[in-house]
């Protein structure tokens, strides 16, 4: 258990961090730490502060471990079992303060400590950055946009389903619930709405309760053909959907759960989308695939700035696989109607095409989040 | 920067890992114990040499084998993608993590650079091998990655053979990996890293899983059996028999192309057995089909596993002891004008099928130095007319590649083919 609670002090501590994967970025404080049966020796003692990176060697006999502990022994960040011979990083972020570095050879008793002084400003909070605030509100005024032709489209569908228009319903579902599909990750911050708007008849079984929303509709329409008893599960459909808009323009998202935003929306097509199990019924799955690369287009278009400043070259390649993506996914659309083919008209190959170019784009987006909290 | 070691290679000695609440699963002895001799399954396998490590080092226990398409075709990508694995490659092999922070010691919000699962683990013997389908050089009549001119004549699909039901979905490949290691969860961190990493460049074509080797290697190891029951790979190259290695195993510097010198051509087949069938056929009828008996390993000419086959002999009926269209007078050298292969295979049960019948059989893998000492064998094999092991068998996949030779302290695998 120790250790566990030990790494979420340091995932608090290291949210100032950058993950970047270049090596060259390796040790920007290049500390060593020599450890011995009988020492424990820190090549420098008086630090920046900021992450750091000791490299613990370990000349001794025993195996030993590494803390750097704050005032009461509040552990900032360890690293345990270094067997005779071995190395290992620790990396951890310092604000100003005095810390102690404790080597414990054997794994036992309070360690040879050494005291650590960190000066310099101490990495600001992220919520503090004016650009990471400009991000959230330039997100905020997209998801605007969204919910209010969100819930234009959501009446229409309502009204055409009520009205037991059929063929009209059938053509408003795929569009209303593009508005819907972009802005996914701010339905998911509340839990209990979205499987009620957009949960799988399934789930709602394993679940005790009625299946509801987008999807039982969807059934009614596609395999029974009429709307027949479908009027309150319509009505409850946008009421709940207004519910969320209203949360959601309470309690907007921050600049990190939106990189988080834009990285799930492409989760959700790599495990809804590419396997064809979101819509069903209809196989409308392209358009909510589309919108998902839209939306999550969209947050790393407000994150822009943020992340050309700390890492232009994962914009760009990110830009690039976007670019691909787009390419191969366009192809399937009429332009002329902008309606989308069937997913059951692709082959097997088709969507392994697909499933490639989103793969490609998931593993420069999975980095954003990182990225964005190094920009505090 | 120092690796980050998954675990210390001192037998006593625990891992890093624990930091992160993963137990290495080993106790801690006490430090005054003399230090533990690891075992030999346990240590890496050098990745640098001469020669790819993985075709010539005895054979470890698990294989996990996959083959690429790229998804770019740039130049460029591919050779940072190899470049990329290279790197990767020099870790895993070593019993470290990948990247610079690793599984466990990067920033929390970001997805760790290497996944995580062989934390804790020892290298295991894990060796990855490299090599460069056809279609990598040019597809439909058009080069790519300006290769132009760069493609061994030799390496072009097999033919078909009399029997076949190949399925393209798990045939060819424009790049493979073989990972082979002694823990299969190893092998497969190895290979879920590079795939990892080739995303966007490269996307997986078909993998496959292989245990318990179904050939040695080295005089040193025991023959294993195959999924018949039968030892298989008594007569393989062996390593240490250094002159039929050269003769047979690596391209030399006369059969060009200059790039591919010390390096060798791979053949992957992918060979499902009748199992349920074959089970009822008799012993001595299974031992006529191979031509060796199930027990010793024996050849049916007389003698011990080792003891040489003679074709010749007859049994006291004044029939030829090794029948004539058994597995192995076929196989054999002098049916074939003295060709030999080095064998690699595993055995694979990819679960059951919709009837209840085992999935199983053999991953057939070669090295050669030449595609046509493996098509030689197989024509005298194919063909319901030939080898009668053939009642039990269908090759299912086919795949032919050509591995670049080793690699040193620095370059990349294959730089010689972009020199």
């Amino acid at each position: 258990m120790k250790s566990l609670a030990a790494l979420g002090v340091v995932s608090l501590a290291l949210v100032s961090l950058s993950a970047c994967a270049s090596e060259d970025a390796a040790g920007s404080k290049g500390l060593t730490v020599e450890a011995t049966d009988s020492s424990c020796k820190v090549s420098k003692t008086e630090l920046d502060a900021g992450p750091s990176t000791f490299t613990v060697t370990n000349k001794g006999s025993k195996v030993t471990e590494f803390y750097v502990y704050a005032k009461g022994d509040r552990i900032m960040g360890e690293v345990e079992n270094i067997g005779p011979g071995l190395s290992r990083n620790l990396v951890v972020d310092l604000e100003k303060g005095t810390y102690e570095g404790a080597c414990k050879p054997g794994m036992v008793g309070d360690g040879i400590r050494q005291k650590l002084t960190v000066t310099g400003e101490a990495a600001k909070k992220l919520s503090d950055s004016a650009e990471l605030k400009a991000a959230a509100k330039s997100y905020e005024r997209y998801v605007a946009s969204q919910t209010d032709a969100l819930i234009d489209k959501t009446n229409e569908f309502v009204a055409a389903v009520k009205a037991g228009e059929v063929d009209e319903a059938k053509k408003l579902f795929p569009v209303a619930r593009t508005y819907w599909e972009r802005i996914e990750p701010v339905a998911e911050v509340f839990g209990d709405l979205d499987p009620l708007t957009d949960g799988r008849e399934p789930d709602a079984k394993a679940e005790g309760r009625d299946f509801t929303g987008w999807h039982r509709i969807e059934k009614q329409l596609w395999v029974a053909g009429n709307t027949d008893g479908m009027g309150t599960y319509a009505d409850d459909l946008l009421a709940n959907i207004k519910k969320v808009v209203a949360q959601a323009k309470d309690q907007p998202l921050t600049a990190l759960q939106l990189a988080q935003g834009s990285k799930g929306l492409l989760d959700e097509v790599a495990t809804g989308k590419i396997t064809g199990e979101e819509d069903e019924f209809s196989h409308t799955d392209l358009w909510d695939f589309k919108a998902n690369i839209e939306g999550s287009q969209a947050a790393i278009a407000a994150l822009r700035p943020v992340l050309e400043e700390q890492d232009p070259d994962l914009v760009a390649l990110i830009d690039q696989r976007f670019k691909e993506l787009d390419a191969e996914l366009n192809q399937y659309q009429d332009k002329s109607t902008g309606e989308w083919a069937p997913y059951t008209d692709l082959s097997k190959a088709q969507v392994k095409k697909l499933s490639d170019a989103v793969a490609a784009l998931s593993e420069p987006i999975s980095k954003v989040a990182s990225v964005v909290a190094s920009s505090a | 920067m120092t690796d980050l070691s998954r675990r210390a290679l001192l037998g006593a000695a625990g891992i890093g890992a624990v930091a992160a609440g993963v137990g290495g699963g080993y106790a801690l002895g006490s430090s005054d114990d003399p230090p533990v001799k690891p075992a030999e399954a346990a240590l890496p396998v050098p990745f640098t040499g001469r020669h790819q490590a993985g075709i010539v080092t005895p054979a470890q226990d698990r294989l996990y084998l996959v083959a690429l398409d790229m998804t770019s075709e740039k130049r460029d990508d591919l050779i940072s993608l190899l470049k990329d694995w290279t790197r990767a490659a020099r870790k895993l092999t070593a019993g470290n993590e990948i990247g610079v922070y690793g599984a466990v010691a990067g920033s929390p919000l970001g997805p760790p650079e290497d996944t995580g699962e062989a934390l804790g683990l020892p290298p295991s013997q894990l060796t990855l091998t490299f090599g460069f389908g056809p279609s990598l050089f040019e597809k439909d009549g058009k080069p790519r990655f300006g290769l132009d001119g760069r493609k061994p004549e030799k390496l072009t699909d097999l033919p078909a053979f009399s029997g076949d039901q190949l399925d393209p979905a798990i045939s060819h490949g424009d790049l493979v990996v073989q990972a082979c290691a002694n823990d299969p969860q190893v092998a497969v961190h190895a290979v879920r890293n590079l795939v990892r990493i080739a995303f966007g460049r490269a996307s997986v074509r078909y993998s496959q899983m292989g245990f318990g080797r179904t050939s040695s290697t080295s005089q040193a190891q025991v023959t294993a059996r195959n999924m018949l029951g039968f030892k298989d790979g008594t007569a393989n190259i062996k390593v240490e028999e250094r002159r039929s290695v050269d003769e047979f195993v690596w391209v030399g510097p006369d059969d060009g192309p200059d790039w591919l010198v010390d390096g060798s051509y791979l053949v992957t087949r992918k060979i499902n057995m009748r199992i349920e069938t074959w089970d009822r056929e008799s012993l001595q009828g299974q031992e006529q089909i191979i031509g060796r008996t199930k027990g010793s390993g024996g050849p049916l000419s007389g003698g011990d596993e080792f003891a040489t086959i003679d074709l010749k002999a007859k049994g006291p009926d004044g029939e030829l002891a090794i029948p004539e269209k058994s597995h192995v007078r076929l196989a054999h050298p002098d049916t074939n004008g003295g060709v030999k292969i080095l064998r690699r295979g595993y055995n694979f049960v990819d679960g059951s099928d919709g009837l209840g019948q085992l999935s199983a059989g053999l991953f057939f893998i070669a090295y050669q130095r030449d595609p046509e000492q493996f098509i030689r064998i197989q024509k005298s094999l194919a063909g319901s007319q030939n080898d009668l092991l053939n009642e039990y068998i269908v090759h299912v996949s086919t795949g032919v590649f050509a591995c670049p030779p080793g690699v040193g302290r620095t370059g990349f695998v294959g730089e010689t083919l972009f020199a």
